[in-house]
């Protein structure tokens, strides 16, 4: 990736060119199948490393590859820009769809603790739909008995389990980090004073690591050492927060430290985002007499589009990806009533890798019906600009 | 074309090591703690005095990662794939490494195992046993660790007027008495400390015979019959001692609680002592540590191992022997498990030193029937992972009966694979 | 700090103010409420790090040691055990900086490239690819672990700095190429379009438009990567190599011992110190992100 700077130019090309382009292409993807081939072929060998430059090249040269055919039949347009995203491209295809489709068709097999890659491996491993249904059937997993009773017995619905257990703290977190960030950024927006200060206490906890700190709320939140316990002793005998032993509430005592750990952020982009804003704004709705409040949300938030659809988006995959927080405050408990998809997922992973890359898919392809809808929508029509 | 260039300053780069005249032998483990190093540097000393075929000296070159087989398990898997397996490395004995070694990952060393006879020096025979695959020896056993202890803490006891508890029973006959003194009688971590309380307690009154039976031949009619139901029961009743908002994050919190005096009771292995020996208490005096939970004198041998993943290199290849051939030496063993507070391989050794809950062990492990084998080499990680799974949603769910949970275990021991 | 707010202060220079308002109070009383929230578990830490061992076991949390000591802080820097060797965390630090350094650059070089590319030269099936990032910021890394140790075996580069650096790049492409996608879109489009009439380049437009007027989205990036690189353990472990260990692997190792005595006081400390490199990051750029946001507002 050499950073000269190529004048852009979007002469057209002759149209021989483009046939030449085309051979060159097919040429390339022969020699692009050999090698993903032997890579798809060659199993794990106890040998130092050795590295294989030839093939390490050639392997590189797939993406490019696909891609002077592409532009080979549909012309040359932006030719800079698609060089220099071709890492980008590299990681999408190569790593991102690679390692997708493979945890998607080994999902099918009866992989255990070696992952395999061959095609060869797949048909031998392969049991169809068993990961998926026992999967389905682990009350690990997802439990929801209040789902049949619910068209029974009127709308008395309730469902238990790691993928309910990931929604509820989902859709908590996204909507309190998001908008108790919002309303500091707004506070800190006030010229107040010691400003540096109040931003670094809010940001610290994204730079602890969350395996002690996450024990640190463990006990906090501890009927037996924390607040309960300590407020008890100074005779308030009836108080009483122990959500985090209580297998109805414990979700909410993990919301509260996810909150803290993310909440700083949040502030910080938002803060970026509020900052981003023309003071002339500011000017014209005083002098339209509009409070300042009803300026923050009906004006100041609209322009913060592209902050906060950001935001968003990095909160919410950090709110799917859950997994130190809940490992390092309660590991799941009490019993396995705060468990979560990817802490399921980990844990399968040193021991069923099958059932670990079902998991992995069932997440992904639910995944992509929320996002795919949302992404089309929401960047779709800017790309034209 | 730069990039040609940027692989072949890398090739230089990687074949660098290579160069060294110490033949260097990574070791990884997950022994982090004080305690733990001081035993690993035992394993490092010596590997350290000892030269290979041509006089140069070998070094131990340590890898250690905390967290246990979970957190190694994909690194392991992930070195060897990558062309850049350890030297030697710990892992769980067992069904973990069968696939493993199925895959041909792992050195056989047989010849060495036969030629320094370890069928006959190490003891138990179980544990050479879980090293062996269809014949073939491919790990070496260092030490024994044991889960199968109950901690009680004799001033809570007499402080009420009551005897020490012997066994399990005593203390949940004792438990309303505690309770109404405000007393825990049993205490209780969250996570895998659930899973290793069942699982003592399975034994402690199904007895070793049915408990083998189940987990190793897969007897459904045991499983699933009211002997095991009973125990069912009995776990349902002291589930109401051990409520979710009276469990502590951690195993050694648990055994604090015993410490101080909170609770009465503590069930965990033998590496619960340490913390015992921290508070200044006294074995026999202070405390009590009751193998088999005290209803009969059993001890399940898990311990650690370390396996061998293979090389091409013939250096590395005689190092790793050297290494299998130190670690069960009789010095070696001593020195190592005295610091591990660990039981050691060989009965031929001298543990004078040793404390006395220790002691209790080396007794047990001097009667062969009084030995079975640990889980793991039993039944796959897949499975122990969902009875575990099960036993701590059993422990915290007042909702799940006896009956359900005795169901879904005999189901997971039925679908297992053999 | 002190330059914009003289500046923004200026217009509504010439009103007297009351010294404190009912609004003022209410801002700062929420504020430092919540300052308590988020300070809390930073105080139990600190404590807790001051206590003896046999302190912690029967004490209050919440209540300092009658006896502070420095102690731990020492042992987790110094003289903590991470298996053979007891010498504290700070045996990684080097390696960390080694690999927070070079991945932080090339992943922000790589997304912040392929953020402008995305976001003001489309070219066909540039969403497409758009798309496959954001699904990929969904999905949990471990999965993906296997595939990489193949891949990185093939390019030779397993076990050592190059790897991890990949790693991390791939890794942080989803989140960091929307940040700066987002970010330039929402630049205004008639500089990028004056840019291109004048005849500047791709690269020109990048380097001598948008770099200069993204320093708050650079900074915004580098502290979101340097966060997450440097508290990374589990890539470090496997793709490094055992010679490029990152300090993490030393925390993780005094932090998560089998079954040793957990030493918590220690455990606080060698967290709170490996804590410090990210916040004097936080620290540093916090100035940066704040001003450089008002200079890119002023030009737009």
């Amino acid at each position: 990736m050499s950073i000269t700077s190529l004048p852009e130019t979007d002469r057209s090309v002759p149209l021989n060119r483009n046939r030449r382009s085309a051979l060159i292409a097919l040429a390339g993807l022969l020699v692009a199948e050999v090698v993903l081939g032997s890579i798809w072929k060659i199993l794990p060998q106890n040998s130092a490393v050795s590295p294989n430059v030839f093939t390490a090249l050639m392997f590189l040269m797939v993406p490019p590859i696909l891609f002077f055919i592409y532009d080979a039949i549909w012309g040359i347009k932006s030719r800079n820009s698609k060089m220099a995203s071709y890492p980008m491209m590299l990681i999408a295809l190569g790593v991102f769809v690679l390692g997708t489709l493979w945890t998607v068709m080994f999902s099918f097999t009866n992989i255990k603790i070696i992952p395999l890659f061959t095609p060869a491996d797949w048909v031998k491993g392969f049991v169809g739909l068993a990961n998926y249904k026992r999967l389905f059937n682990t009350s690990r997993w997802m439990d929801c008995p209040g789902l049949t009773k619910a068209f029974q017995s009127g709308w008395e619905f309730k469902c238990a389990g790691a993928l309910p257990n990931m929604v509820t703290y989902a859709v908590l977190s996204i909507a309190i980090s998001v908008s108790l960030g919002f309303l500091l950024a707004v506070m800190m927006d006030q010229k107040i004073r010691a400003e540096g200060v109040f931003r670094t206490i809010f940001l610290y906890p994204f730079a602890l690591s969350f395996v002690v700190t996450g024990h640190v709320w463990a006990w906090i939140m501890s009927p037996e050492y924390g607040l309960q316990h300590s407020i008890r002793a100074l005779g308030w005998e009836s108080f009483s927060f122990d959500w985090i032993a209580n297998r109805d509430m414990v979700m909410y005592a993990i919301v509260i430290a996810g909150i803290w750990q993310g909440t700083g952020f949040v502030m910080a982009l938002m803060l970026a985002g509020l900052r981003g804003i023309d003071d002339e704004i500011w000017k014209a709705a005083k002098v339209d007499g509009i409070p300042a409040w009803r300026t923050y949300i009906q004006i100041v938030l609209p322009m913060m589009k592209p902050v906060l659809v950001t935001t968003f988006v990095i909160v919410s995959s950090g709110a799917v990806r859950i997994y130190d927080l809940v490992v390092a405050t309660t590991d799941g408990g009490p019993g396995i009533s705060s468990d979560v998809p990817t802490r399921y997922i980990y844990q399968n992973f040193s021991a069923n890798l099958g059932q670990s890359l079902s998991a992995s898919t069932v997440m992904l392809v639910a995944m992509a019906v929320v996002l795919i809808p949302w992404i089309r929508v929401e960047f779709g029509k800017k790309s034209q600009a | 074309m730069k990039l040609l260039k940027m692989a072949a300053v890398l090739a230089v780069t990687v074949a660098l090591p290579h160069v060294a005249s110490a033949t260097e032998l990574e070791v990884t483990h997950w022994w982090t703690s004080g305690g733990e190093a001081a035993a690993v540097a035992e394993f490092a000393k010596a590997f350290d005095a000892t030269t290979d075929a041509d006089g140069n000296p070998n070094k131990w070159v340590d890898g250690a990662i905390a967290g246990s087989g979970d957190v190694a398990r994909p690194i392991i898997i992930s070195r060897i794939m990558g062309g850049n397996p350890m030297g030697a490395t710990q892992l769980n004995p067992g069904k973990d490494a069968d696939d493993l070694i199925a895959a041909g990952l792992m050195t056989d060393i047989t010849d060495l195992a036969v030629k320094e006879d370890w069928a006959h020096i190490l003891r138990p025979a179980s544990q050479l046993e879980s090293c062996t695959k269809d014949g073939r020896v491919y790990c070496v056993p260092v030490n024994l660790h044991s889960a199968q202890w109950m901690w009680t803490n004799r001033k809570v006891f007499t402080d009420l007027g009551l005897e020490p508890p012997k066994d399990i029973n005593e203390l949940l006959a004792y438990a309303p008495k505690l309770q109404e003194a405000g007393i825990q009688p049993l205490s209780l971590a969250q996570g895998w400390p659930v899973g290793l309380m069942v699982n003592d307690i399975l034994v402690a009154q199904a007895g070793v015979e049915n408990f083998v039976k189940v987990y190793k031949d897969r007897d459904l009619a045991i499983a699933g019959g009211p002997e095991f139901g009973k125990i069912f029961e009995t776990l349902a009743a002291i589930r109401q001692y051990t409520p979710a908002d009276k469990m502590v994050p951690q195993w050694n919190e648990a055994v604090g609680l015993v410490i101080q005096g909170k609770a009465a009771a503590n069930i965990m292995g033998d590496w619960a002592g340490g913390e015992f020996q921290v508070a200044n208490m006294v074995a026999g005096k202070d405390y009590d540590c009751l193998p088999g939970l005290g209803v009969t004198p059993v001890l399940n041998t898990g311990g650690d191992v370390f396996y061998f993943p293979k090389n091409d290199d013939p250096k590395i290849q005689a190092a790793q022997l050297q290494l299998a051939s130190l670690l069960v030496t009789k010095e070696v063993q001593v020195a190592f498990n005295l610091k591990k507070g660990s039981l050691p391989m060989r009965a031929d050794v001298d543990l004078s030193a040793a404390n006395d809950c220790m002691k209790k062990g080396l007794e047990i492990l001097d009667h062969s029937d009084a030995v079975f084998p640990n889980d793991i080499q039993m039944i796959d990680r897949d499975s122990l992972n969902q009875i575990n799974d099960l036993f701590t949603e059993f422990m915290a769910n007042p909702d799940m009966t006896a009956a359900d949970a005795q169901a879904k275990f005999v189901s997971i021991i039925e679908n297992a694979p053999k | 700090m002190a330059n914009t707010s003289t500046i923004s202060a200026e217009p509504s220079g010439a009103k007297p103010k009351p010294f404190i308002t009912w609004e003022r109070a209410v801002v700062y009383t929420v504020l430092i409420v919540c300052a308590l929230f988020f300070l809390l578990p930073l105080y139990i830490m600190i404590i807790t790090s001051l206590k003896s061992i046999s302190e912690i076991q029967g004490g209050n949390i919440f209540v300092p040691s009658s006896n502070p000591s420095l102690a731990a802080w020492e042992k987790a820097w110094n003289s903590a055990c991470t298996g053979l060797y007891c010498e504290g965390i700070k045996v990684g630090f080097w390696n960390s900086i080694k690999i927070t350094v070079p991945s932080t650059i090339v992943s922000i070089a790589v997304a912040s490239i392929s953020g402008y590319s995305l976001a003001n030269w489309p070219f066909k099936f540039s969403e497409g690819f758009f798309t496959i990032l954001l699904l990929g910021s969904f999905i949990p890394y471990v999965v993906m672990l296997y595939p990489i140790v193949i891949i990185t075996r093939y390019l030779g580069i397993f076990s050592t700095l190059p790897a991890v650096v990949l790693v991390h790049t791939i890794f942080g492409l989803p989140i960091q190429t929307l940040l700066f996608r987002n970010y330039f879109a929402s630049l205004p489009q008639e500089l990028f379009k004056a840019a291109r009439v004048d005849g500047a380049s791709y690269w020109q437009i990048f380097f001598r438009v948008f770099v200069p007027m993204s320093v708050p989205i650079f900074t915004v990036s580098v502290i979101l990567q340097v966060t997450g690189i440097w508290n990374d353990f589990l890539f470090g472990v496997i793709y490094a190599g055992p010679t490029n260990y990152p300090m993490t692997v030393q925390l993780n190792n005094i932090v998560n011992s089998a079954q040793g005595g957990k030493a918590y006081n220690v455990d606080m400390a060698a967290t709170i110190l490996t804590g410090l490199v990210p916040l004097t990051i936080y620290f540093i750029s916090g100035k940066y992100f704040v001003r450089g946001i008002a200079a890119g507002a002023v030009k737009g």
